[in-house]
């Protein structure tokens, strides 16, 4: 039980949620899964340049052990794009929900939601 | 350092200082931002035929930027194969900006013209790099882009299409992402002529995850390129975009075709122990389908611009089988005909364009409606356009489909190959034939007559496509020449390696 194992298992639940998150049919839901992955990518971006604790990510000639400054380099950029990404699909799907009145990834409008078994707002709307 | 040597970044630099200025213009002078977006396409096809003269001769330019030695900083690299897709990229970002000027539809949104040379930007960039997460980055910047173009224009169908777009590859970036991650915790570099060195040399315990790596890079490839079972996000997203776009989207496929084709014999050929060609049991049957699926998807399509968005599924098909074969002769076959069909897809999606601006509330849907303006004119060239789609003389079609099958021959599914390309021909003819033949041809009595087209200007970029097209039918012998030296130079990683890497790693 180290910290490796810590870190794996975290990438894994991360994925687990994400795709079970990014292949359900609203889009909210899926803008979540979407989000969960990219946190699940960093971190997996992160990892690959080995887990090195407590050691300086530079190279120099006085230092012996570092830890690779690369992969926190990638994984910055990668935060910054998926980031930018995540609003825009926000933006995007609450556009499509307000101009086409479904919020259904493949564009179907189904009213109630039944399959899903997630209490639709419209329907506990009215009650007292 | 001279500036001459400075040529590889101007097609990355151009649309990277253009945009900005077409975006600070654009609401207060229009036609400034206009001629911006138009001399920089020229300067980027000037630039890009520069630097195919300079490495048709078959050197290799290494550009480093910041001045970075090689593994540790990024390079761009910049051989035969990257310039001819850089004038290509610039020619075919001529024709579409020129059509949406002509016809207006850059007027529809603020910011099609920025949004334009980002993508631009974006493409070059791809075609340019020579390090892997360079190419996810600018990867990311054409796409970030074509979400923007693909919803100009705006309407629910668009916002619709868009979402599906738009999440289908952030999943897709992420996939990307990870199979970067693994490559790098395997080869600690991300330099592809470094990677490819070091891929040779991992130890055997490693061979497992390297071959998932090099499978999930080639899945996001195959992702791009709208590979089947992973196309069905193309229809709809190509077939809803303003035509304009559309035709510069063609060009998007390939970008996947290109990766699949720089990457796989640069990092996993024959020296990469499991990953070696890692692609090749699953490309041909996947081409296949994706031939098969497209050719008929022409057949059954209810509109033009569908009918366009499937036939570029069965062009891409097309020239996977031929990349499949990973040979000079069907790899230099396949360039040829990737310039043929991105050139061609364009012209499509340009006289959809052209049909339905005549047609008023008939649109481009295959149905016979009222006459209207031009329609000789028009039906002449929608026809030369399915010709070049379908792959007949004269157009550059036939000879690159007849370079194909021909250079198949020597692969031993080759059978295969020549039963599906024929076939898939024969349905999109009879496809193209069938909704010419109803659109041209069949006139419904209907009281509206659509108001018709003030000019023919619309018909130009299609034309000049189309003349395209003929000039590259004309000048096969050099065109293919030069397609066969740019395959040659790709399957010898070897020479990239001695150019970004210098003599002291061989």
């Amino acid at each position: 039980m180290t910290y490796e194992f810590l870190m794996a298992s975290a990438i894994g639940v991360l994925v687990a949620g994400g795709i079970f998150l990014a292949l359900r049919a609203r889009t909210f839901q899926v803008v979540l899964g979407l989000t969960l992955l990219s946190y699940a990518v960093n971190l997996f971006l992160f990892a690959s340049g080995r887990l090195v604790l407590n050691r300086p990510p530079i190279w120099g000639k006085a230092v012996t052990e570092y830890t690779d400054p690369l992969p926190q380099a990638l994984a910055l950029t990668a935060i910054v794009i998926t980031f930018g990404m995540t609003a825009f699909v926000v933006i995007l799907a609450l556009r499509s929900f307000l101009e086409s009145g479904s919020d259904h990834v493949d564009g179907d409008t189904v009213t109630g939601d039944a399959q899903d078994g997630f209490a639709d707002d419209a329907a506990h709307g009215e009650r007292p | 350092m001279t500036l001459a040597d400075h040529l590889p970044i101007l097609p990355v630099a151009i649309p990277a200082l253009a945009a900005p200025f077409a975006l600070l213009v654009m609401r207060r002078r229009w036609a400034l931002g206009i001629n911006i977006s138009l001399v920089s396409c020229l300067a980027m096809l000037a630039s890009a035929i520069t630097l195919m003269a300079r490495v048709s001769d078959g050197t290799i330019l290494a550009y480093e930027l910041g001045d970075w030695p090689a593994p540790f900083g990024i390079v761009l690299v910049a051989d035969r194969l990257a310039a001819m897709m850089l004038v290509l990229a610039a020619t075919l970002a001529l024709i579409a900006l020129l059509h949406s000027v002509v016809t207006r539809a850059d007027r529809k949104g603020w910011h099609f013209h920025p949004l334009f040379q980002f993508q631009l930007m974006g493409l070059n960039g791809a075609f340019l790099t020579g390090d892997l997460f360079n190419l996810f980055v600018f990867f990311e910047v054409l796409l970030i882009a074509s979400y923007g173009l693909m919803l100009h224009g705006q309407g629910p169908a668009r916002l619709k299409a868009g979402v599906q777009y738009v999440v289908v590859n952030l999943v897709g970036s992420s996939l990307f992402l990870i199979a970067l991650g693994l490559l790098y915790a395997l080869t600690g570099t991300l330099n592809m002529a470094d990677m490819g060195l070091r891929v040779a040399a991992l130890a055997p315990e490693d061979q497992g995850l390297l071959r998932i790596a090099a499978l999930l890079l080639v899945s996001v490839f195959a992702l791009k390129a709208a590979v089947a079972p992973l196309h069905l996000w193309l229809m709809r997203t190509y077939a809803v975009s303003t035509p304009a776009v559309a035709a510069l989207f063609a060009i998007m496929t390939k970008v996947g075709v290109y990766s699949l084709i720089r990457v796989v014999p640069q990092v996993f050929g024959d020296g990469a122990g499991a990953a070696a060609w890692v692609p090749a049991p699953y490309l041909l049957p996947a081409a296949m389908v994706t031939t098969v699926i497209g050719f008929a998807g022409v057949f059954v399509a209810r509109s033009l611009s569908e009918q366009a968005a499937y036939a570029v599924i069965g062009s891409t098909g097309t020239l996977l089988i031929a990349v499949a074969g990973w040979q000079t002769a069907t790899l230099g076959a396949a360039l040829y005909y990737l310039v043929h069909s991105t050139i061609a897809a364009a012209a499509l999606f340009l006289m959809a364009d052209a049909v339905a601006r005549r047609r008023g509330g008939f649109a481009d849907s295959a149905s016979p409606g009222p006459d209207f303006a031009d329609r000789s004119t028009v039906g002449l060239m929608f026809m030369l356009a399915a010709i070049a789609a379908t792959g007949l003389p004269p157009l550059s079609g036939f000879i690159g489909k007849l370079m194909i099958l021909k250079s198949m021959t020597a692969l031993p599914d080759w059978g295969w190959a020549w039963g599906v390309i024929l076939t898939t021909t024969l349905i999109g003819v009879i496809g193209f034939a069938r909704v010419g033949s109803t659109l041209f041809w069949k006139q419904a009595q209907s009281g509206d007559v659509p108001a018709p087209a003030a000019t023919r200007a619309d018909l130009v970029a299609p034309a000049i496509a189309l003349a395209l097209l003929a000039a590259l039918s004309a000048g096969a012998g050099w065109a293919s020449a030069y397609a066969n030296a740019a395959a040659a130079q790709v399957l010898d990683p070897a020479l990239s390696v001695r150019a970004v890497l210098g003599e002291v790693e061989q």
